[in-house]
């Protein structure tokens, strides 16, 4: 596989959330507004690049028998310095996330990119799969998050949207779509759309 | 009828293979055989050997004409708890009924402009006929809502259960829970403000110039919303008027609810004709009833001001908010409800259970019927399951002693 397929194939062919269904935990609790789910995603991206690096730097002296547990210490490492550049600098962001930053540890998505890629290929590939593989999150965290802003909340980033006229002739923001089960529903909706468009994805 | 009939069999090539209108064959084939009995009574492989007039399109009818007892009830309803609360006694019947069915009216047409629609174009989609399972979600819908419920609000709150409950699964008949029951649940967790509260059961409008405006500081919360709100142990539930309601006036459902959920008395009458038609499955019904005084009279036992509603008996357990609607035209649903007869004892017994526990024991939902049924729809296939496995290994059983 060529590093350019690598790169790119997360974002839409091999998509972690919508294509492989993973990392759905996380997905459902972020991203009630868009801000935190744009930062939960970058800290992905951060992490999973980093991590995939760092066990394809190692991968040939890594023992077998206890390589889940070293990958777990790598990410756990890198876990720790995202949380910590977080609370320096983005305070109130990491406090939204509260313990979900802490979880990108249990990450199916990164266990599955370490042990799938990174153990078998070249640093440098390990590093554009990481970051396709985040970015590819990233996608569906910001199409989830703007949805739910803007029809629960009415704003995006925090900025009203939605204008205050509407409201007065009778609009009301849809409080479903803060609760984390309407976060399925759109991820739903994002995966009909997204395999109507690729058919070679649709089960028979 | 027969000038109908004509109509229909002129404009019929139209619509045919080849026809200019064939984009809308499934319409009209919709409307042909609801209106007269389809020409092809079953496959034509000859597979299956069924003689009977009735199909879903006739059962969902008068599933229609059972709810009408209580839809003209829930109209002069409407009327008469909008009079109360103005304070005038002196309108007439008509009148009552008038308002009511004015205030009703959006309603019914906006629910089933919005599933029909949805239904129409997914038929066309996917190239297969009509199914009639709106038929009765479009008039239940706006039953089990209060009576004023923002019109837009109930458009996507129709549209999003009738897509993604109902034809993402498959369409009529492959639902998991219950349509119109999803929709209410949509609506009341999307919109709280709109669907409690001691403002929205009673109709303020004024339909085409009837009624008046309700003043500002009025108080019209359904009994299950009054008692959420005391500690008991003598409840004190007025009507809107501020006069105490009797177990008579609940039992007739001369009180704030839902817009057809308020009359027992109603909802028994269409029992009776869901029952005489054997549309209703007779074992839910009773066993929802029994599970409900069972727990309403184990909650009696137990009362404690830290749980307001359990200081009422049983019996006001099964008249108060939409109990009774539930057992008699929710639980019944044939497509969601537990298909073996054990299946349906149990079924039936744990949403009565199931919906005192949740009005009783959880002071956020004054009334649990709806959700008691939707967690009930979940388990219904699990019941199942486990009731034709445990057949099977009793017959297993018998076979191996005898050999």
């Amino acid at each position: 596989m060529s590093n350019k397929s690598v790169f790119f194939n997360p974002f839409s062919k091999n998509n972690p959330v919508v294509v492989q269904i993973l990392g759905i935990c996380s997905v459902l609790a972020v991203t009630a507004k868009l801000e935190p789910a744009l930062v939960m995603g970058l800290s992905v991206i951060a992490v999973l690049a980093f991590s995939n690096v760092i066990i394809s730097l190692i991968r040939n002296t890594i023992p077998t028998n206890i390589r889940i547990i070293v990958q777990l210490v790598v990410v756990a490492g890198l876990v720790v310095i995202v949380s910590q550049l977080l609370e320096a600098f983005a305070y109130d962001v990491s406090k939204q996330l509260s313990v979900f930053i802490g979880l990108i540890i249990t990450n199916c998505i990164l266990m599955g990119r370490l042990e799938a890629f990174a153990m078998a290929n070249r640093p440098w590939a390990s590093f554009l799969d990481g970051l396709g593989n985040g970015i590819g999150y990233t996608i569906i965290l910001v199409i989830v998050g703007f949805f739910r802003e803007l029809l629960g909340s009415g704003t995006l980033f925090g900025f009203q949207i939605v204008p205050q006229c509407v409201y007065e002739m009778g609009y009301v923001n849809n409080g479903l779509m803060i609760l984390p089960p309407m976060a399925l529903i759109v991820v739903a909706c994002i995966i009909w759309v997204h395999r109507s468009f690729n058919k070679d994805l649709q089960e028979k | 009828m027969s000038a109908l009939r004509n109509y229909l069999n002129r404009i019929k090539p139209q619509f045919e293979q080849g026809g200019k209108l064939h984009a809308f064959h499934s319409v009209f084939d919709g409307m042909e055989t609801f209106l007269y009995t389809p020409r092809t009574t079953s496959a034509p492989s000859g597979a299956v050997h069924i003689h009977d007039s009735i199909d879903s399109k006739r059962t969902m009818i008068i599933v229609v004409c059972a709810l009408m007892p209580c839809f003209f009830f829930g109209m002069y309803n409407t009327g008469y708890q909008h009079m109360l609360a103005l304070g005038q006694t002196s309108a007439s019947f008509w009148s009552l009924l008038l308002y009511g069915f004015l205030t009703v009216l959006p309603r019914v047409v906006t629910a089933y402009i919005v599933g029909l629609g949805i239904e129409f174009t997914f038929a066309q989609i996917k190239k297969e006929e009509i199914q009639e399972g709106f038929l009765v979600t479009g008039i239940l819908v706006p039953m089990i809502c209060p009576p004023e419920i923002p019109l837009w609000m109930l458009a996507v709150a129709v549209a999003f259960s009738v897509i993604f409950v109902k034809e993402v699964f498959g369409g009529t008949g492959y639902n998991v829970l219950n349509v119109a029951l999803v929709t209410r649940a949509f609506l009341f967790f999307a919109y709280p403000a709109q669907m409690s509260g001691d403002k929205v059961y009673v109709a303020s409008g004024t339909p085409f110039g009837m009624g008046e405006h309700l003043p500002d500081g009025f108080a019209g919360a359904t009994p299950l919303g009054q008692i959420a709100t005391q500690s008991g142990p003598v409840l004190d539930i007025v009507g809107v008027n501020g006069a105490p309601v009797d177990t008579w006036q609940a039992f007739l459902g001369l009180i704030p609810g839902s817009f057809g959920e308020t009359s027992t008395l109603c909802i028994l009458i269409g029992a009776a004709i869901l029952l005489a038609f054997g549309i209703a499955s007779w074992r839910i019904i009773v066993s929802v009833v029994a599970g409900g005084l069972l727990m309403g009279w184990i909650a009696n036992m137990c009362a404690t001001p830290l749980y307001p509603a359990s200081f009422l008996t049983s019996l006001d357990q099964l008249l108060f908010g939409g109990f009774a609607f539930a057992a008699v035209f929710m639980a019944t649903d044939p497509v969601t409800a537990a298909r073996t007869n054990t299946g349906k004892y149990i079924y039936g017994f744990l949403i009565g259970v199931i919906a005192v526990i949740i009005r009783t024991y959880n002071n956020g939902y004054p009334e649990g019927a709806m959700l008691a049924v939707l967690l009930m729809n979940c388990f219904a296939p699990l019941i199942d399951y486990c009731v034709v496995q445990a057949n099977m290994r009793r017959r297993t059983a018998r076979l191996t002693v005898k050999n």
